[in-house]
């Protein structure tokens, strides 16, 4: 290969105008999506359709969340599209309603975990040392204890609001994020360009955000959406227990328990939220398949 | 063994015809366009006949060496031509056709044994599998037989060593037992496809005479790849010169070291003919006083080390992987606290630690890797990677530092054409000019080049050397260069440091370090160079074998 040769792509480049090589993202993103499987396309529809659904709640959904608007157990059709719950509020606004808390409450909580669980991971990988082995031996305490009993424990000793259950769910949750990132990182941290970034003198900040980070994205990326899907289960369960999001707001896992007596009377009106929650992790699971798929380089 | 002819060089029947290619045509596919690799490439080879594919890294080499078994790697098909082994159109037969020739009649050793052992399985179980897959002989025969292999590849202990893993043996050994596993079958066939480009000069020697003698020895034909002229001189009957995937000359080898017809193979022969006028020493910018480091508290790496970097000048230092070479390079930027012994720069003690040192300490000492594709973060554009040092040291932003980056892009011979190319899209050379930029961005007084040419193809070497020699003339820095081939020792330094097991053996200037009487290590060293004479290895193995060395190779 020519050392001086120049491509002519790159002679159409004008002088000192640097940023004209990022070639378009959004027609490179277009080409990876035209070529992206069935699976992926489904998955990544009945997302939309999700977010779409959380973002306009109020605008989509008949009835508030809350109101009373009908009588206990109504059954489908005419006013009520999908029936009424146990205290008479209209089952499809709680739905909707519910795609905004439950999957809102998820993303907040997947959010914390990662970076939290990613920064401790990154530090520990470069690091090393006696740092790493306490961070290291602190998360395998964390891990030996059964998620959801620790949750439920830590949840009645602190009390169940929003808040401290996205913190104890995403710290908990952090400690595999801490893992993959600490893993991952290290295959990383021994490359000369890392060590010519601390020949540089570059400080630990711009090694983790700018040396490390772009290459150990895709597995993270992977990795967030099904820790997602995790999280997301673990608060419909928690909630099932009646533990995770309170009442009145409407969540799927906590509709689910409510209206559960319904399926003795061959209602399938109970299945409708814990289809939603299938429904949604079926389809992220599609999608990180096919960017794992990607990421990976393998060739079909 | 009916097979095992007589080993004598030079008196080789050539048989019938083995191998013949027809106007073979190969392309690749890259971003969903499918571009010729090999564009109609001819090659006829008889029994027991070895023919040298060189050329730079591009220019099909591997891909012909592969097609030769009728295997086109992923991403890679066949788009035209024929491939007739002994009578067999590969490329007509089935699937199951082929795979049955492969192992069995056809062996390929590979370029990197480390890489192509399975870590988890002893070397016997792995030198026998395939003869034991196509049922050619059982358990307990196949293990003498491979016993014998490895006795006749020279390989210490031949009895143990297949109880081994692979960790457990030198890539020395490893490319041996690589070779006794392509002979088990006793191929017709054997392709080589680089086999001592990963090794040390000291051991290349070994590897080299063993393969040489193990092909005459069962009279197996081989196709054997490499971009070293030297190294297929002493190895190869014939000799393939190949460019951009088409065939530019063919000869017998002394015809064509002594009378090459065209242009480019001219140009591949003077590559080594670059050389330095050796230049005094002055005042010192660097010196390492009495190092002694190690790695934990156990291995000593280095041993009592002093070294003297004169300012402006080049300081080669040569030895074998394990010498403590690089270990050197990690003491002196601070990664590796030595345990005794201090780092002198421009006259001050530098403190031992990274952490400790000052930025503009930092910024004065600057180094040049080996891998110009690690050394790059694959994340960041040129821009990034020149930009970055610019602004940390001197603060420099926007039109500032756009308006350097383009100068320093001029002083390696490129443009600001490519500023926003990712390392991806960079060839292996031009990764390495950014890699120098990237340290001259700095404006460093000294610059440590950690073997900056050995991944490289000879042509890009020569001018990554002349580079550095010119920027050496017109910037005065001064180079630290740890390297472990002597040509390139030869082109640049001015004053040479032979270091073997964590000593210096020998240090000052050129002249009188390359010109005898030598230490025996530096004997061992400069004889095992390849040279492009032919009879240079016949003739070193004749005269080690009359004289014992003092010194063995690290390999024993």
């Amino acid at each position: 290969m020519s050392e001086s040769a120049h491509s002519p792509q790159s002679a159409l480049v004008a002088a000192g105008q640097p940023q004209i090589s990022r070639r378009g993202r959004a027609a490179r993103i277009w080409r990876v999506l035209r070529k992206a499987p069935p699976t992926a396309w489904f998955g990544l529809v009945v997302i939309g359709v999700y977010l779409f659904a959380a973002v306009f709640a109020p605008l989509l959904a008949p009835y508030s969340e809350t109101e009373l608007v009908g009588g206990a157990f109504e059954p489908w059709g005419g006013q009520f599209l999908l029936g009424t719950d146990q205290l008479g509020r209209d089952m499809l606004s709680r739905l909707i309603y519910g795609a905004r808390n439950t999957v809102g409450i998820a993303f907040l909580t997947t959010m914390l975990s990662f970076l939290l669980g990613g920064a401790l991971g990154l530090v520990a990988a470069i690091s090393g040392g006696w740092l790493d082995q306490v961070l290291g031996r602190s998360v395998d305490v964390l891990m030996s204890i059964p998620q959801l009993i620790f949750a439920l424990v830590l949840l009645s000793i602190v009390g169940s609001s929003v808040v401290n259950l996205i913190v104890i769910i995403a710290v908990l949750d952090s400690t595999r994020v801490f893992r993959l990132s600490r893993s991952v990182a290290q295959g990383v941290v021994v490359m000369d360009y890392v060590e010519a970034a601390r020949l540089r003198g570059e400080k630990l900040p711009w090694i983790m955000r700018r040396e490390i980070l772009p290459n150990i994205m895709p597995p993270l990326v992977a990795e967030f959406g099904l820790r997602f899907c995790f999280v997301f289960l673990t608060i419909s369960a928690l909630s099932f227990l009646g533990l995770g999001i309170q009442p009145p707001t409407a969540d799927w896992g906590s509709m689910v328990r409510d209206n559960a007596a319904l399926i003795t009377y061959g209602d399938v009106t109970p299945l409708l939220p814990a289809g939603a929650i299938a429904l949604l992790t079926v389809a992220v699971n599609f999608v990180v398949d096919w960017f794992l798929h990607k990421t990976s380089g393998l060739r079909e | 063994m009916s097979e095992t002819a007589k080993p004598s060089a030079g008196t080789r029947t050539k048989g019938d015809v083995l191998l013949e290619i027809r106007d073979l045509q190969i392309e690749g596919e890259s971003d969903e366009v499918w571009r010729p690799i090999v564009r109609g490439v001819d090659l006829t080879l008889k029994r027991g006949e070895v023919l040298g594919l060189i050329g730079e890294s591009g220019a099909g080499k591997s891909t012909i060496g592969l097609a030769a078994m009728g295997y086109a790697r992923g991403g890679c098909r066949f788009s035209g031509g024929s491939v007739v082994f002994d009578g067999i159109d590969l490329r007509a037969v089935s699937d199951e056709a082929r795979r049955k020739l492969r192992g069995s009649r056809i062996a390929y050793v590979a370029q990197s044994a480390a890489a192509s052992f399975n870590p988890a399985h002893r070397l016997m179980d792995q030198t026998v599998e395939a003869e034991l897959r196509e049922g050619i002989r059982n358990r307990t025969e196949a293990e003498k037989d491979a016993i014998e292999l490895y006795r006749r590849l020279r390989l210490p202990n031949p009895e143990e060593i297949g109880f081994r893993y692979p960790h457990q043996v030198s890539g020395g050994q490893l490319q041996r037992a690589m070779t006794a596993m392509a002979m088990t079958c006793r191929p017709d066939l054997i392709i080589f496809d680089e086999p001592t480009t990963a090794l040390d000069v000291t051991t290349q020697v070994e590897v080299l005479a063993a393969i040489r003698d193990i092909v005459d020895q069962f009279h197996t034909a081989a196709i054997y790849i490499t971009h070293d002229l030297a190294v297929v001189a002493q190895m190869a009957d014939r000799i393939k010169v190949l460019r951009y995937g088409k065939s530019v000359e063919e000869a017998p080898t002394r015809e064509m070291l002594a009378n090459p017809r065209e242009e480019y193979t001219r140009s591949l022969w003077s590559v080594r003919k670059l050389g330095k006028q050796e230049q005094p020493g002055g005042e010192p910018i660097l010196q390492v006083k009495n190092v002694t480091a190690a790695y934990g508290n156990t291995v000593r790496v280095l041993n009592d080390v002093t070294v003297t970097v004169p300012r402006g000048r080049t300081v080669a230092v040569v030895g074998e992987s394990g010498s403590g070479k690089s270990t050197l390079a990690r003491v002196i930027t601070g990664l590796l606290p030595p345990i005794e012994g201090q780092v002198v720069f421009d006259g001050q003690a530098l403190p031992p630690a990274l952490k400790e040192r000052a930025q503009d300490t930092l910024r004065r000492i600057q180094m040049i890797y080996q891998m110009p594709d690690t050394a790059l973060n694959p994340r960041q554009t040129v821009y990034e990677a020149i930009g970055r040092p610019l602004e940390f040291y001197r603060g420099l932003s926007g039109a500032k530092k756009e308006a350097r980056i383009v100068e320093l892009l001029n002083l390696i011979e490129m443009d600001e054409s490519y500023v926003d190319r990712l390392p991806g899209e960079l060839s292996g050379g031009q990764k390495q000019r950014i890699c120098i930029a990237r340290a001259l961005a700095a404006e460093p007084e000294l610059i440590i080049c950690d073997e900056v040419t050995s991944a490289l193809d000879q042509i890009v070497q020569e001018g990554i050397l002349q580079l550095l020699m010119r920027l050496q003339r017109e910037l005065g820095v001064s180079y630290l260069f740890i390297t472990h081939d002597i040509a390139t020792v030869r082109a640049i330094s001015d004053e040479i440091v032979v270091m073997f097991q964590g000593r210096v053996v020998q240090q000052g200037p050129k002249s009188r370090v390359l010109s005898p009487p030598h230490p025996p290590y530096t004997e061992l060293l400069l004889s095992s160079v390849p040279e492009m004479d032919p009879d240079w290895l016949t003739n070193l193995l004749a005269r080690r074998k009359a004289q014992p060395a003092a010194v063995k190779a690290g390999d024993y």
